[in-house]
């Protein structure tokens, strides 16, 4: 279970560990985010050499004072030589801690340009209108798009019914306890859904705006869904799923007169945390800024992206 | 967000290691983590703990090595301190900023043995 957003995850912990986990409750900052590592993060660390572990650590064995290290090769082990601890080495690692997603979100990504597929990662909390937009979208494109779905949900297959009644071809994906849709998951629906070249390729990630945004799918764009039923102030509190998206939608505008939210508010807490963001309004039932956010798709389709969020890191 | 996720993805990492570099046990883990990064450190405490039971890791310290936030602004043209990713830059008052540090979320070392 994700101890912070209290969504669980990972199916593949023994029973006991994960019913340990699961006594921690809901109590985590907003300021949740992850950037994908980078060549501009691998260089900032790669040439910190600095041999300090004969000091800045506690373990419990004795550091003998004639310890040296016997470097081996370019440095990337380091030996301690110290007859107390004959066998204890420090292993450099430097890596991103999803770097092993990454390198999925990569293949992906690889697979959807091999294609000439744009895969759009939708992302929201769970109820802003994810698959009422996207059923809605699909009708409206698909005589003159290929467009098929992956759905991801905790439970239940109704989304990907939901799509399939369009004549759509959708993937379900069930996470279980997961709180998020990762680079493998995505990687092992492709088979199944096999998109025809140069579809769009939406990808409905888990409803919720915390632990999405740290895992990269191999999306061309990251498009974060906004209702105006949920309150303007969302982009400051769940920042770091907003500094990563390339456009908001602003969704069920058609409920405007009856709800106390501030669109341009709303725009500029976005902005504050990414000022290259970009903003539709719509609506889905009335029809309203499906125009702008088509175009928005099309513009995507005819002009991918050169790098993989190169605003990223 | 995803504490345990992120924990089993790095004690996926530390099995690749020791398949690399041929050790049986790690005492220690030090991750690097910013100060806007998604982690929470209590969280993360407590996942890896969870995670790395029945591992080789299990009983391994987490040491954390926590990196401050900064942005470089593009009004100002320098390089700033910020403790949120919300936050204004400290000398125009912006918000035009692009993060330079602070998203990290790395495995530094380990000690292994």
């Amino acid at each position: 279970m994700c101890t912070v957003c209290g969504c669980g995850a990972a199916a593949k912990l023994p029973l006991e560990a994960a019913a340990s986990a699961a006594v921690d409750g809901h109590s985590h900052s907003p300021d949740h985010h992850h950037h994908h590592a980078d060549g501009g993060h691998a260089g900032a660390h790669r040439h910190d050499h600095d041999h300090d572990h004969d000091h800045d650590h506690d373990h419990d064995h004795d550091h003998h004072p004639h310890a040296h290290h016997a470097h081996d090769g370019p440095g990337t082990v380091d030996i301690m030589m110290a007859p107390a601890a004959a066998a204890r080495r420090r292993v450099r690692v430097e890596q991103d801690i999803l770097a092993e997603n990454d390198r999925l979100a990569a293949g992906n990504r690889a697979v959807f340009a091999g294609l000439g597929a744009t895969a759009l990662n939708l992302m929201s909390g769970p109820g802003s209108g994810k698959t009422t937009l996207l059923v809605r979208t699909i009708e409206d494109l698909r005589a003159r798009v290929p467009v098929c779905v992956i759905e991801g949900d905790q439970e239940t297959s109704f989304d990907a019914e939901r799509i399939r009644a369009t004549g759509a071809a959708a993937v379900q994906i069930n996470t279980g306890r997961g709180c998020h849709l990762d680079a493998q998951m995505v990687a092992n629906a492709l088979p199944t859904l096999a998109p025809p070249s140069g579809a769009v390729i939406f990808i409905e990630n888990v409803g919720n705006l915390v632990c999405p945004a740290g895992f990269d799918l191999g999306e061309s764009a990251r498009v974060v869904l906004l209702s105006v039923t949920e309150g303007d102030d969302k982009p400051l509190k769940y920042a770091n799923m907003f500094a990563e998206a390339d456009l908001m939608l602003l969704t069920k505008i058609d409920l405007l007169p009856f709800v106390p939210f501030d669109p341009e508010r709303c725009s500029a807490f976005a902005r504050r945390v990414n000022p290259r963001i970009e903003i539709l309004p719509l609506s889905a039932t009335s029809g309203e800024g499906l125009r702008q956010w088509y175009d928005w798709i099309e513009r995507r389709r005819t002009q991918p992206r050169p790098a993989a969020h190169p605003g990223w890191g | 967000m995803h504490e345990l996720a992120l924990c089993q993805s790095v004690v996926e990492t530390l099995r690749r290691q020791a398949a690399v570099h041929h050790f049986a046990r790690v005492t220690n883990v030090r991750l690097e983590v910013g100060a806007l990064s998604c982690v929470a450190p209590d969280a993360i405490a407590f996942c890896f703990e969870a995670a790395t039971r029945g591992t080789l890791a299990e009983g391994a310290r987490l040491e954390l090595l926590r990196l401050p936030g900064e942005a470089w602004c593009l009004e100002c043209d320098a390089s700033v301190a910020v403790a949120e990713r919300h936050d204004p830059c400290p000398r125009c008052g912006g918000y035009r900023l692009r993060i330079t540090q602070g998203d990290e979320m790395r495995i530094k070392d380990l000690d292994v043995e």
